[in-house]
């Protein structure tokens, strides 16, 4: 093995990471993953350039993926020469001047919208970002880079021991580097936890002249961003990890199927990739070890079933992303009817961890059938939400409680693995999070999208937004779940209109099961999952719909009316400005009318009547 | 703009193969915003596929439109935490405001309207996008001051 060129590099790549880190210049880090850029990233960045130009200082300004706490969006960390990183949070580019004054023009670190520091021990009062109470109880391995270095940076990535898992692969043989994995005991993070050694074994032993791998980075659930932020924040990590899958099964190509909603990624991905390459890191004998292997992009063209491993094949030679009948699993006859490995963006950006610190070190993670950590997106209605990364085996209450802050309003439930997941109650709260424990209770890990809600959202409306999202994605290969979908969606959009009668209820429950068994792929076969399992632990809700008519969160449409209560309206005219269709009208001062047959119950009259100053709580809404 | 059987750009990017099918048809919507009923003939004719075939694959994925698309793009997240957060209403204000529903452009073709499964941002939800700028935390009333601030600008 020839690895002069990388460990020059490396060199090279220390005294650089070495130079961000005890700089004579300060570094000035913005949280810059596509989260952040939504909270208003882009302008902070235009307020520190111009701060820093208007004054003639000298800094370097380093744009990094996200740290995950997203709530604290967007984040702008500052780090002057002999001091450590402070992070800054919810700095918006009017904050900029007082924060970037307080450090270059009084010598000071400002206390204004201050989130925690970098360094390892107390420092000027400041409390270590990682002791926030979201970030404290987190293991971060997969994310260990995210939010740290700049991901458009092959040296930052090098100098934090970047690509010593591969070059550990290389001098061990393709049955060691399988029993590594084996021995870590990962499981596929994709959602059904397939161990990954066991489909690269079937894989390797296969006899043929090429091989694929393929990155699956096509995050279809709604709700959940771990493959993006990953992605956006430490790109070389998955890639490191393609060529190490890539050297166990002996594959020549290697894809990375990814959403075309996800431009960001995209662009650091082919970033890391010519970085890559000029290192010889891709392409033929690589570090002269004898195994070549490249990498193309594949972009998804918005269909949630190319997520299955037969129908993102199909995608990707150029058909509709239809799933079709195994066997032949993929490892056996895949992409091209070649041996094909698909293995998620998680897994394979945790493989390098594992070659480089040991498969026992990972196995000491986790719980005894569900090893190591997990990323979640922790959203919904959750305090701080954001991505985060913890040990299988913490339960979902210190997830939500400890991590997440726990709710505003009453919790409700919380949501796990997207739309073929489950929705539990609060009896749940207890449950560890592993493989066993969450199929046990009807929900499943899924990809990590933890969604959780509060008593202002209704159970029912929440089962039809998933049933309709699932029906809108079947494939219509089978028909269970190409009809049957569609009937679960007519019944609960009667329940949810108050049109149904009990009779109802249980026809979902019999369809439900009617699609689960007959339908081919995993997305018909969980597709009823969140309808079962809402009408198991949230009955009385469904009653209250169906026998009451009544919407106990207050949400569906057809349940609910807008009222204005004469009494406290003002007549201030600002929801008659708002209305988009003109149902409030009325003179000023004069209490307002709402013609409920023109109100599309949008809310913004409720909005404008609840939070601006002049107007009162006049308008309700009542179910 | 791509006239009849103009694709000549796009096939120097490929080797024409059918595995480059959704690619081509990605970089054909990219130039010209949606995909035009004589470039798919042109694709068919140098990829040797049926137009049927071409027009069953393209309208099985949600990215491809068929429709020119209007001035101003607006996407509206309907992704999970987006629909717990608000985003039905969001969308229910703006299709109220702009007289269309998802999938069609206004008649003065200044604004389309997409109802999208998740654009990514779910922690900072509901997530609307004018264009290619992301908009967090929104709520109608954002909404509908970041449609005032274009409709006057």
């Amino acid at each position: 093995m020839k690895t002069e060129i990388l460990d020059a590099r490396r060199q090279q790549a220390q005294a650089k990471w070495d130079a961000v880190r005890q700089s004579s210049v300060p570094h000035i880090y913005i949280g810059a993953g596509s989260c952040g850029l939504a909270a208003g990233a882009a302008d902070t960045q235009r307020a520190v350039e111009q701060y820093l130009g208007e004054h003639n200082f000298e800094a370097r300004i380093v744009p990094v993926g996200c740290i995950g706490p997203c709530y604290l969006e967007p984040l702008l960390d500052v780090q002057m020469p002999g001091r450590p990183r402070v992070s800054y949070s919810n700095v918006a580019a009017k904050d900029v001047e007082s924060i970037l004054q307080g450090f270059f023009e009084k010598g000071e670190t400002p206390k204004y919208h201050l989130a925690g520091h970098f360094g390892d021990s107390e420092f000027d009062g400041v409390p270590r970002f990682f002791d926030l109470p979201m970030l404290k109880p987190q293991v971060r391995i997969v994310l260990r880079n995210c939010g740290i270095i700049d991901p458009d940076e092959l040296d930052h990535y090098l100098a934090r021991d970047g690509y010593k898992g591969f070059e550990k692969a290389l001098s061990m043989t393709w049955q060691e580097v399988v029993d590594a994995v084996k021995r870590s005991g990962i499981r596929g993070r994709g959602g059904a936890g397939f161990p990954a050694w066991r489909k690269w074994t079937t894989c390797r032993e296969q006899q043929s002249d090429e091989r694929y791998l393929i990155c699956n980075a096509d995050e279809g659930d709604p709700g959940a961003f771990m493959n993006r932020s990953l992605i956006e924040g430490d790109p070389h990590a998955v890639l490191e990890g393609m060529l190490i899958a890539g050297y166990a099964i002996g594959a020549c190509h290697g894809y990375v199927y990814i959403r075309a909603e996800y431009p960001l990624a995209i662009k650091r991905l082919k970033t890391a990739m010519a970085q890559m390459r000029e290192v010889g890191l891709l392409g033929e004998n690589i570090l002269g070890s004898g195994f070549s292997f490249d990498i193309k992009i594949k972009e998804g063209a918005g269909a949630f079933v190319c997520g299955e491993e037969t129908a993102l094949i199909a995608s990707i030679e150029g058909k509709r992303g239809m799933p079709r009948t195994r066997p032949p699993f993929p490892a056996v006859a895949g992409l091209r009817g070649k041996p094909t490995i698909i293995n998620n963006t998680e897994t394979l950006g945790t493989l390098p961890n594992i070659l480089r610190n040991g498969a026992e070190w990972y196995a000491g993670y986790g719980t005894e059938t569900s090893k190591g950590t997990k990323t979640f997106s922790l959203v919904g209605k959750v305090r701080r939400t954001g991505l985060i990364e913890v040990p299988l085996g913490m339960t979902l209450r210190q997830v939500i409680y400890d991590i997440g802050g726990g709710t505003q309003k009453p919790f409700k439930a919380v949501q796990s693995g997207g739309p073929s997941g489950g929705c539990l109650s609060e009896e749940f709260l207890d449950l560890p999070i592993d493989y066993e424990h969450l199929a046990e209770a009807g929900a499943i890990m899924g990809s990590g999208g933890l969604i959780v809600v509060d008593s202002g959202t209704c159970i029912v409306d929440m089962a039809k937004y998933f049933m309709t999202f699932t029906q809108r994605e079947s494939c219509g290969k089978c028909v269970p779940c190409r009809v049957g979908t569609r009937h679960m969606v007519e019944i609960l959009e009667r329940v949810c209109d108050g049109k149904a009668d009990s009779s109802d209820l249980e026809k979902l429950e019999k369809l439900g099961k009617t699609v689960k068994n007959g339908s081919l792929c995993a997305l018909g076969s969980s597709a009823p999952n969140p309808a079962l399992t809402t009408l198991k632990y949230f009955r009385p809700e469904f009653i209250a719909h169906v026998k009451d008519h009544r919407c106990p969160a207050v949400t569906c449409k057809n349940l609910v009316v807008y009222r204005v209560i004469p009494s406290k309206c003002t007549g201030c005219q600002r929801c008659v400005k708002v209305c988009p269709t003109g149902a409030i009208s009325g003179p000023r001062s004069e209490p307002h009318n709402l013609d409920t047959t023109k109100c599309i119950k949008c809310r913004s009259c409720y909005e404008v009547c609840r939070f601006d100053a002049i107007a009162g709580d006049a308008i309700v809404i009542e179910s | 703009m791509i006239s009849g059987d103009d694709i000549s750009a796009i096939r120097q990017e490929f080797k024409g193969e059918r595995e480059d099918l959704i690619p081509v048809l990605q970089r054909l919507q990219e130039q010209e915003g949606y995909l035009r009923s004589d470039a798919i003939r042109s694709v068919s004719r140098w990829l040797k596929m049926s137009e049927n075939e071409i027009f069953g694959v393209a309208t099985f994925y949600a990215q491809f439109r068929f429709h020119p698309p209007g001035e101003h793009h607006i996407k509206i997240c309907l992704g999970t935490a987006c629909h717990v957060k608000g985003g039905e209403e969001i969308l229910a204000m703006t299709q109220a405001r702009l007289n269309i529903k998802p999938g069609e452009t206004t008649a003065d073709q200044k604004y389309d309207l997409e109802r999208v499964a998740c654009l990514g941002c779910c922690a900072l939800a509901p997530v609307v996008a004018f264009d290619d700028k992301f908009h967090s935390q929104m709520s109608v009333l954002k909404v509908q001051k970041l449609l005032d601030e274009d409709r006057n600008s």
